[in-house]
């Protein structure tokens, strides 16, 4: 039995939602924020993150595929979830899940396949037997790779991309709305909520994307792009700075106002949340990157490579767990907080093995990286050399006769 | 398939709108299951209990508790978990004592106020101390309706709020919107579970079974759309207070007696 100080009403001693809900926000996160990311080249037409539009793209899809996963293995009758689409009672925040994200699930998907198209085609084209089935499925029947038609697949990408951004931020921005428009709960209701978690993801996304792209540089054996480094970590600092203020001002204004729950927060942060909040959300993943990416945008020029590429990847594993401990301070702070105003239960700690335990969580997070591998085997995440990522070929294709009798023994 | 490399802008649109046709079709299979389901499941969600005799046209049930009046003798906690089957460590109703002074309060509820009240030490000046037997607060707006995904927690026409545990998903969205800590995900159906002013009782005419075995008539049960009903009478002419009323949730579980300490 967990351990009561002050009065908790007898109920609010249970801990609902499970890690699986601090992990929800968190994976729909790095599909909004890796989204932003690619938008910035595809929509904004930033050139300094062409080199990771396409990664940015693969990884909101890789995690998009596992972002309803959690909530699933969170329900207490899995099997009934599907009710949420077939029966679903409007006036409730959670009944707008199914819709986003087969929403956003499909403007995805139609913008991948335009942006990969020329791939699939060329893979199509290449491959014999079963391989060249799979990826003639792929191209959905068409091999037109004519300047008409990359033109048309331009448009397409824009449009998708001006109709997918919107989409991914309310994808997540209802996320931090299931939170703050709970009245009963003085620790998520406030409006700044959504904007705080749309925030954050921008800041989760683009933290994850600095750390895949030397990753994958690495892993790929091509040299990191300083400019894109620099532009990503430019963004990062912005949304970080967006993000830390806002946390702090939601405290500041329920502090000056004295509001009648600041009493029992105040207790929460200092106590319960002391070391998630205070010293991981606040300290390590919120200040030390700060000052990092600091160095990083105002230092620039006197910056060797290595040093940029260091600080960036530092700041940005930092504030992976900035993002992961304001998920975990929300969700599970709540609701260490009774409804009494009145109490607080001993910290959660959440079961190892389980549907809702510590390794399904690790197990959540990896597989967007097994996807992303699987992605990169079928279609490969980084663009042929000369390709513009708009979906440009990359030079004249080899005519198909001819790759086709290069393969006959 | 390898044939048409030059130039297959026409099937790209044939394409795209046999895509379209087909996307079309998808809503309306969709829209159609969604039908099929709800006139399927709409009379298991909104009963006519009683088969027939019982009319909640007729009825609208309220709660009355004179705060004055309860002794935390804890009948009324252990004669709902009896009834109710209520699993350990969750309650549907319980009592909570407070002891306020000047300068301080303290506030506890052992049990859910099942096993009575041991006797407690305070480390400053007490004035007052009393109990107040706290339950579902049968909200007429109640926010935990409002944020059920899909339509199982509902209210019926005669005023109580009640959980389809056959199509609850326990998602446990309801129990984070009830303000007042009411409900719970029971551990073994894993669905939400919660009082439901013994609905099973009400609607054979009898009184909830905390109600009944209240010894000191604290807490009571009435009809606000009977003439002559004790609570409705008390509710419509005396001073009475509701919880945690800034919320405007329009509870149906009214207070005599109230204090500013009780939230």
């Amino acid at each position: 039995m967990p351990e009561i100080t002050g009065f908790s009403f007898p109920n609010d001693i249970h801990v609902t939602w499970s890690l699986m809900i601090v992990m929800y926000p968190y994976i729909t996160g790095f599909v909004a924020g890796s989204f932003i990311v690619t938008s910035l080249y595809h929509l904004f037409d930033r050139q300094e993150f062409k080199p990771v539009a396409r990664l940015a793209m693969a990884t909101s899809f890789a995690f998009l595929l596992v972002a309803s996963l959690p909530l699933q293995l969170h329900l207490g009758q899995p099997q009934r979830g599907p009710f949420v689409i077939i029966t679903p009672n409007f006036t409730s925040a959670m009944a707008g899940f199914g819709i986003l994200y087969s929403f956003y699930m499909l403007v995805l998907v139609l913008e991948l396949w335009f942006v990969w198209r020329q791939e699939i085609i060329e893979r199509a084209r290449r491959s014999r037997g079963m391989k060249r089935a799979l990826y003639a499925a792929l191209a959905l029947g068409t091999y037109d790779t004519s300047a008409e038609a990359i033109e048309i697949d331009h448009k397409a990408i824009k449009i998708l991309a001006g109709i997918g951004l919107p989409a991914a931020c309310m994808l997540h921005g209802y996320v931090g709305f299931i939170f703050g428009a709970i009245k009963a709960n003085p620790w998520w209701s406030t409006p700044l909520m959504p904007v705080i978690f749309l925030l954050s993801a921008a800041v989760s996304g683009i933290a994850l994307l600095i750390l895949l792209y030397q990753v994958y540089a690495k892993l790929d054996r091509r040299p990191v792009v300083a400019t894109c480094v620099q532009a990503l970590a430019s963004w990062l600092w912005f949304f970080l700075i967006l993000t830390i203020t806002l946390e702090e001002l939601e405290l500041i204004v329920m502090a000056y106002e004295k509001s009648e729950s600041w009493l029992i927060i105040s207790e929460l942060l200092t106590t319960r949340l002391s070391f998630s909040y205070v010293t991981m959300q606040m300290i390590v993943g919120g200040l030390i990157p700060l000052i990092l990416l600091a160095v990083v945008v105002l230092m620039n020029r006197y910056l060797h490579e290595k040093v940029r590429n260091t600080l960036a990847t530092v700041a940005a594993f930092l504030t992976l767990i900035q993002v992961f401990s304001m998920r975990w301070n929300i969700v599970i702070g709540g609701q260490l907080l009774s409804k009494s105003l009145r109490g607080l239960r001993s910290p959660y700690e959440p079961e190892i093995f389980g549907r809702e335990g510590v390794l399904m969580a690790i197990a959540l997070f990896v597989a967007p990286f097994v996807i992303l591998w699987v992605f990169d085997r079928v279609l490969g995440i980084e663009e042929p050399p000369g390709a513009d990522g708009h979906g440009n070929p990359p030079a004249a294709p080899p005519p198909v006769e001819a790759t086709a009798a290069s393969h006959v023994p | 398939m390898s044939d048409c490399h030059d130039g297959c802008n026409g099937s790209r649109r044939e394409f795209l709108s046999g895509t379209l046709k087909l996307a079309g079709g998808a809503v309306v299979t969709v829209i159609g299951a969604s039908a099929l389901a709800s006139s399927s499941s709409s009379p298991t969600r909104a009963p006519r209990p009683g088969g027939g005799e019982y009319d909640w046209d007729e009825h609208l049930w309220a709660y009355l508790v004179d705060t004055t009046k309860c002794i935390g003798c804890g009948s009324c906690a252990r004669a709902c978990k009896a009834e109710n089957d209520v699993p350990e460590g969750f309650f549907r109703t319980w009592i909570e004592r407070y002891v306020v002074g000047t300068e301080d309060s303290h506030v506890d509820s052992p049990n859910g106020g099942m096993d009575g009240f041991p006797p407690v030490q305070v480390g400053f000046v007490a004035n007052k101390s009393f109990f107040v037997p706290k339950i579902c607060n049968h909200c007429r707006a109640t926010p935990c309706t409002q944020v059920c995904p899909v339509g199982a927690s509902y209210r019926t026409k005669d005023g109580a709020v009640l959980v389809d545990a056959e199509s609850c998903i326990g998602c446990g969205y309801c129990v984070q919107a009830c303000p007042y800590g009411s409900r719970f995900i029971h551990p073994a159906t894993h669905t939400a579970s919660k009082c439901t002013w013994c609905y099973h009782r009400i609607t054979k005419g009898l009184k909830p079974a905390c109600v009944t075995v209240c010894p000191t008539q604290a807490r009571q049960f009435g009809d606000l759309k009977k003439d002559g009903d004790p609570v409705r009478a008390v509710v419509e002419h005396d001073r009475v207070q509701i919880l945690q009323g800034h919320l405007l949730t329009e509870p149906q579980c009214y207070y005599t007696h109230l204090d500013k300490e009780v939230r």
